[in-house]
């Protein structure tokens, strides 16, 4: 069972009160009606399953109930860092790697 | 003669234990191993594959032969125990394993005489192809013997009585393994004040401590400096001492698995618990989890009698047990050579010392020299005899790698030691890499990936003195001390020193079975055969040979594997690679796994308030999620579809109460509210004003039905929604994920009121009636509490939010009252509606009285993939919103495809003929294979009301059929149907307005 | 258990046949009757009330009433009494200046104490966090979950915690810490420190 860190709660918590939500930063087209369907093809169904890291949404379920993102390594399944929703996604120190 | 290999005087208590029907006896303090070999019993089980007799070959967990059944009463049967690690109690009851109808006269052991068809890749040799599955060879001579040859060990039957618990800990330290090196780092960690947990397999803790006889610590006796550590531990609170408990994984984060065995070693029934599975976060981890000693792989190497030296060393020190009366010894290790020292001391006749190295300390000859042992230097073992016992061994010397024609010596127990082979696997499985250390010929612990340090002898040291000071170091790193621990002295330990991997030289004309797998019944002429074939990678040969994929997953012969793949490959062993090691260490139960979730703690069960006023009035419960519903009510002499069928005409007759409770429920509350619920559902609400209700439609994103309920509008600001009994959680998750990711700026809360309200539908004609004598504070007249409106007041006094809607086309209430009151309120409107004839209906009636209105069930009309148009449902979308979630994705191609599926009703030609849910749906009534289906039922009942069936549907382009005959091919036939309109019942709607 | 309020009618509590458990070691009872809603989006509380709002995963408490976090915006009021009401109305009208959420769940929920020097040993049957006291000390709030149910966890004392859990999981909850209990068998009890105080 991981441990994951809660940016709001600002604890580490135990994987299972938490959900992952997919893929991060893929924003909402501000005006749905105005994307073509290509447009909206890729904001509903393409993700970039990185082989790596990759940026992803949790929440805090059984917890503090808030959505964050966290920094997560696809090939070790090591959190390398959280951070909550609607900040930029943040560019790890080498060490943290 | 009872324990005749029993050294005089010996000190536990007598206890009487049966053995394959056989009674004997053993001591307090003993395993079964050790007091089956007191009395000379070494034969304990027939090999896996050839049924060939095995005796004990070790001491501990890693023991591959001498697995056992354990017989504790009704359900409480384990198989494939190991015996050395089964603890004896008066009366314990165990059996051997793979053998009919004996262990001394098994007929599997043809398989060993046809042993040249199960050679390396058999499996997959027999089972590929038509060549051999169906042939009479397969039939008749292949399966039978497999099938009967096949598992290890039967399974028990019953279900287990025990109670196994789990729990979490945290602590500092985690120490894995309580021998010197991990009872060296308890002592500085749990004297530093840190929360300590130490663990080990054994009853007790000292590892190799328990049997050491002559090395002085700090000039105390070994046992006695054992003795002092643990009383230190034993009384500190900050430790905790968990024995007879193996780490059996090491997961991400320093979290490691234990399983504890609190009960097996006392007679059944005497303990609350059996096991304790103890999931431990530990801050830091001393993993000192010893060495494991290889054995030698020469022919016949498999037969009763021959075994690890050391364990021959443990089991006269620690439980003063004789191996044998004469015995011989192979090794490439010096550590065999204290095993000759004790074993003569104890009286023990020791034939000879082979030892596979030309050269050989002159400090262990010494040793040699002064018991007077025979040593053969530059040796093999050219072969083994005996039956059910080994009765000579043939030692021959090897000269420029050929083999001399074999001494014949006669003995009864062949103890070998190829070296140690250090245990990594908790290293390994925290995903820290292993690292071959060429000089030593052994993989040994490389940089650590998590917060973990191995000590002592799984770091490859032996030397008890190193082994301590490791130890006392790893603690202190791990509590955090800087500077180095008071040192300690040891003296009078030995053999540190030697080792050997793969195969002796051996001769062809004594060629046996060299047994590499013990367990999985591998020779090292399978593993050739492997390589031969063309196998190159370890991971491939493992799989085709099966070897260390047994249940002691190879502990003791994985290097001796992969040094023969080595040879053969002409590769280093590091070239060749290892394999992985895998969770769990040593088999857990199924029990602890599981714990006390099982039965009626395996899932929470969910109970309305109302539940038991259904319970008592009769109920058949279903499961809906967690929850139990009332399904029907059957009165005497009723089944399901006479009790379905009351309650539904009773429903239009008069009125019917179901209980709603289960409904999910969200109050949505601040000032931009109607805002936040416009985008979330497809409806136009800005308009709706409180006290009105609205049929709510959601979609996911991609335009897809996810959820339908009620929004009520209780103010300005604050709603009462209801979702599906199974949405409740989802559509809570979906509104705050858009609340707090893209709806940013709204101010709206959300808060779950789901079991707040127990909810009592009353629907039916005379509902109004019902209702009246009990509500205060508002009026339900027709006109002032029209259909679709909600109101709060009191009903029968107490505080309560009414809805007027109607999930079965009649005029309906939805009266929610705060839980704690649901049964005496229901209890209140219940009786009322008796004077009115009305009835209580289950979840069964419902689903009928809403298809008969073509009201669809999210989960039933919908499976994700169908939009409000195909369900004709675009009433409910509000056309001049600018955007609600899915909006944008309705207008996509394929959802304006002509040909989607749309609900339809269907009227069979028969009305007696109810069809099957699922059932897909053709044009002509016997379509050609590869046709596509039109479409599929997805409701079908019987309606009381109608007096004939209905079903609900998709078909393609449903909505252009009506009229159409279509067909429902059935394995008895095609059932011709009418593609009509979904609404059977009422379809002005005049009845809700009622 | 009648309810001041509304006297004439049988008030079914969530905790009634299933509590008290009674064992070595561990003792779970059902919390007294109480007013509990769920407040968020709020900056502030009235001051009549009696606690402020709590700071992160941590409890207020006054005037034998108490604010729990739950998260970042929203908090569990709690107060003594069976009628949620008229101090629903009173809040709801003192609060009203604010952008925010009183929403009443006397009833969705039933607090449940389980007290006793096994008792941080039971909780951690099924509570995969870090219970000793130096990692959830006393005042200390937690959601988190119990085996398969969610939880709102609140130490009170050493060996007393305060939990808060959906009426129709309490049979559930109380079954694995019955289990969980008799799990402990042979396990050295050690508890210790003050007693929980009477209030909140
Ligand atoms: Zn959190």
């Amino acid at each position: 069972m991981l441990l994951i860190h809660c940016p709001y709660c600002q604890m580490d918590r135990p994987e299972t009160e938490f959900r992952n939500g997919g893929e991060a930063h893929v924003a909402r087209p501000a005006d749905p009606m105005a994307a073509s369907d290509d447009e909206w093809a890729g904001f509903l169904y393409y993700r970039s399953n990185p082989r790596g890291l990759h940026a992803e949404r949790w929440r805090h379920t059984h917890g503090c109930g808030r959505f964050f993102n966290c920094l997560r390594d696809t090939v070790s399944d090591r959190i390398v860092t959280t951070y909550k929703a609607g900040t930029m996604r943040p560019v790890p120190a080498p060490e943290a790697l | 003669m009872k324990e005749a290999f029993r050294l005089p005087s010996p000190a536990g208590r007598p206890i009487r234990f049966v053995f394959d029907g056989v009674a004997y006896q053993g001591r307090e303090g003993d395993t079964l191993a050790t007091a089956l070999l007191a009395n000379g019993v070494h034969l304990v089980g027939r090999s896996y594959k050839y049924h060939r007799p095995r005796g004990i070959l070790s001491a501990g967990p890693e023991e591959p032969n001498a697995l056992v059944a354990v017989h504790r009463g009704p359900g409480r049967m384990t198989p494939n125990l190991r015996a050395t690690q089964v603890e004896l109690y008066e009366g314990l009851e165990a059996t051997s394993q793979n053998r009919w109808p004996s262990l001394a006269l098994d007929v599997g052991v043809v398989n060993d005489l046809a042993s040249r068809f199960f050679s390396a890749g058999f499996y997959y040799k027999t089972f590929m192809g038509p060549k051999a599955a169906g042939t009479a060879l397969w039939t008749k001579v292949f399966e039978p013997i497999v099938r009967q040859a096949a598992g290890l060990g039967e399974r028990p039957h019953d279900p287990d009585p025990d109670r196994y618990a789990q729990f979490h800990a945290h602590c500092d330290v985690l120490v894995c393994g309580g021998g010197p090196a991990g009872i060296a780092a308890a002592l500085v960690a749990g004297r530093a004040g840190k929360d300590v947990i130490l663990c080990d397999e054994q009853a007790a803790f000292g590892g190799s401590l328990l049997h050491e006889t002559t090395a002085l610590i700090d000039g105390k006796p070994a046992r006695d400096w054992l003795a002092d550590a643990l009383s230190d531990l034993a009384g500190r609170t900050n430790v905790r001492l968990l024995a007879r408990t193996q780490a059996f994984g090491y997961y991400a984060q320093n979290f490691v698995a234990l399983s504890e065995r609190v009960a097996d070693h006392r007679p059944a029934g005497s303990s609350a618990v059996r096991e304790r599975l103890w999931q431990v976060r530990a801050n830091k981890v001393v993993i000192a989890t010893g060495a494991i000693e290889r054995p030698l792989v020469f022919p016949g190497n498999d037969r009763p009698g021959v075994m690890l030296a050391e364990a021959a060393r443990c089991y006269l020190n620690r439980y003063g047990v004789k191996v044998g009366a004469r015995v011989v010894i192979a090794t490439a290790h010096d550590s065999a050579y204290r095993v000759a020292r004790d074993l003569m001391a104890a009286g023990v006749d020791v034939a000879a010392i082979a030892d596979c190295r030309a050269v050989v300390p002159e400090s262990v000859l010494e040793m040699a020299q002064a018991a007077g042992l025979r040593v053969i230097r530059a040796a093999t073992v050219a072969g083994t005899r005996g039956r059910l016992r080994i009765t000579a061994a043939g030692l021959s010397s090897v000269v420029d790698g050929v083999v001399a024609s074999p001494e014949w010596i006669a003995c009864d127990c062949l103890l070998m030691s190829g070296g140690w082979t250090p245990s990594v696997h908790l290293h390994s499985q925290s995903r820290g890499k292993v690292v071959w250390n060429d000089d030593r010929q052994m993989y040994l612990p490389g940089v650590p990936v998590q917060d973990e340090q191995s000590a002592g002898a799984c770091r490859g040291l032996f030397g008890l003195g190193d082994v301590l000071m490791d130890g006392l170091s790893a603690g202190a790193r791990a509590a955090g001390l800087s500077g180095q621990p008071r040192p300690v002295t040891v003296c009078g330990d030995s053999g540190t020193e030697g080792g050997i991997l793969g195969r002796l030289p051996w001769r062809h004309d004594l060629a046996g079975p060299s047994f590499v797998d013990f367990q999985n019944d591998v020779k090292a002429d399978d593993i050739d055969l492997a390589v031969q074939e063309g196998m190159r990678s370890i991971e491939h040969i493992k799989r085709y040979t099966t070897t260390g994929m047994a249940t002691d997953q190879g502990k003791t012969s994985n290097l001796n594997a992969l040094a023969i793949a080595a040879g053969r490959l002409g590769k280093t062993i590091p070239e060749v690679g290892l394999t992985t090691f895998r969770q769990p260490y040593t088999p857990v139960t199924f029990g602890a796994f599981a714990g006390a979730s099982r039965g009626e703690l395996f899932d929470p069960v969910r109970k309305t308030p109302i539940h038991r006023w259904a319970s008592e009035y009769g109920a058949v419960f279903e499961d809906v999620g967690l929850w139990k519903r009332a399904r029907y009510f059957p009165r005497p002499g009723e089944d399901m579809h006479a009790a379905v069928d009351r309650e539904c005409r009773q429903a239009r007759l008069s009125a019917g109460l179901f209980d709603a409770s289960t409904l999910g429920k969200i109050e949505v509350v601040g000032p931009d509210a109607a805002r936040f619920l416009e985008r979330m559902y497809t409806n136009s609400l800005a308009k709706l004003e409180p006290g009105r209700c609205r049929y709510g439609l959601m979609l996911n994103e991609a335009g897809f039905v996810m959820d339908d309920g009620i929004i009520a509008r209780l103010a300005a600001d604050r709603f009462h929604v209801t979702t599906t009994t199974g949405g409740a959680a989802r559509v809570l998750n979906h509104m705050e994920d858009y609340l707090q990711t893209e709806f940013t700026d709204l101010r709206v809360w959300l808060t779950s009121t789901t079991e707040q309200w127990a909810v009592i539908a009353v629907q039916g004609p005379r509902a109004r009636d019902i209702l009246q004598p009990l509500v205060e504070g508002f009026d339900i007249a027709r006109q002032a509490m029209p259909h679709m409106s909600v109101r709060e007041g009191t009903v029968c006094g107490i505080p309560a939010r009414v809805m007027r809607v109607s999930f079965t086309g009649e005029l309906g209430y939805e009266i929610n009252v705060p839980a704690d009151f649901g049964r005496a309120v229901w209890d209140a409107v219940w009786a009322a509606g008796r004077s009115h004839d009305a009835v209580a209906y289950g979840t069964e009636a419902m689903h009928v009285l809403r298809a008969e209105k073509g009201y669809i069930i999210v989960g039933q009309e919908t499976d994700g993939t169908v939009t409000p148009d195909d369900l004709g449902l675009t009433w409910a979308i509000g056309k001049a919103k600018p955007d609600f979630v899915g909006k944008r994705s309705l207008v996509r191609p394929d959802m304006l495809a002509r040909d989607r599926k749309q609900l339809v009703g269907l009227l069979t030609d028969t009305p007696g003929t109810v069809l099957e849910e699922g059932a897909q749906i053709t044009a002509p009534a016997h379509p050609k294979i590869g046709d596509a289906a039109l479409g599929f039922v997805t409701s079908s009942y019987t309606s009381p009301v109608l007096g004939r069936s209905i079903a609900l549907a998709l078909v393609a382009a449903g909505r252009s059929r009506k009229g159409e005959r279509l067909h429902v091919p059935m394995p008895g036939g095609a059932l011709a149907v009418t593609v009509v309109d979904p609404v059977f019942f009422d379809p002005e709607g005049d009845r809700v307005h009622g | 258990m009648a309810d001041q309020s509304h006297p004439a009618v049988a008030r079914d509590q969530a905790c009634d046949g299933v509590l008290p458990l009674s064992g070595d070691g561990l003792r779970v009872t059902a919390s007294p009757l109480a007013a509990r809603f769920v407040l968020r989006g709020a900056t502030s509380l009235p001051a009549w009330f009696g606690p402020s709002l709590p700071p992160r995963l941590g409890t207020a408490t006054a005037e034998g009433r108490a604010a729990l976090w739950l998260g970042p915006d929203e908090t569990l009021l709690l107060a003594p009494g069976g009628d949620a009401g008229a101090l629903f109305a009173d809040l709801e009208r003192d609060l009203a200046a604010q952008s925010c959420s009183l929403v009443d769940v006397s009833h969705r929920q039933a607090g449940l104490v389980v007290e006793g020097p096994l008792s941080s040993l039971c909780l951690a049957a099924g509570c995969p966090l870090d219970l000793r006291p130096s990692a959830f000390p006393v005042g200390m709030v937690a959601r988190t979950i119990f085996f398969k149910c969610e939880i709102i966890l609140w130490r009170r004392a050493q060996d007393c915690f305060h939990v808060e859990v959906w009426r129709s999981f309490v049979p559930y909850l109380a079954g694995q810490l019955a289990q969980a209990r008799a799990g402990t068998a042979g396990l050295p009890v050690t508890g210790g420190g003050a007693p929980a105080p009477m209030h909140w």
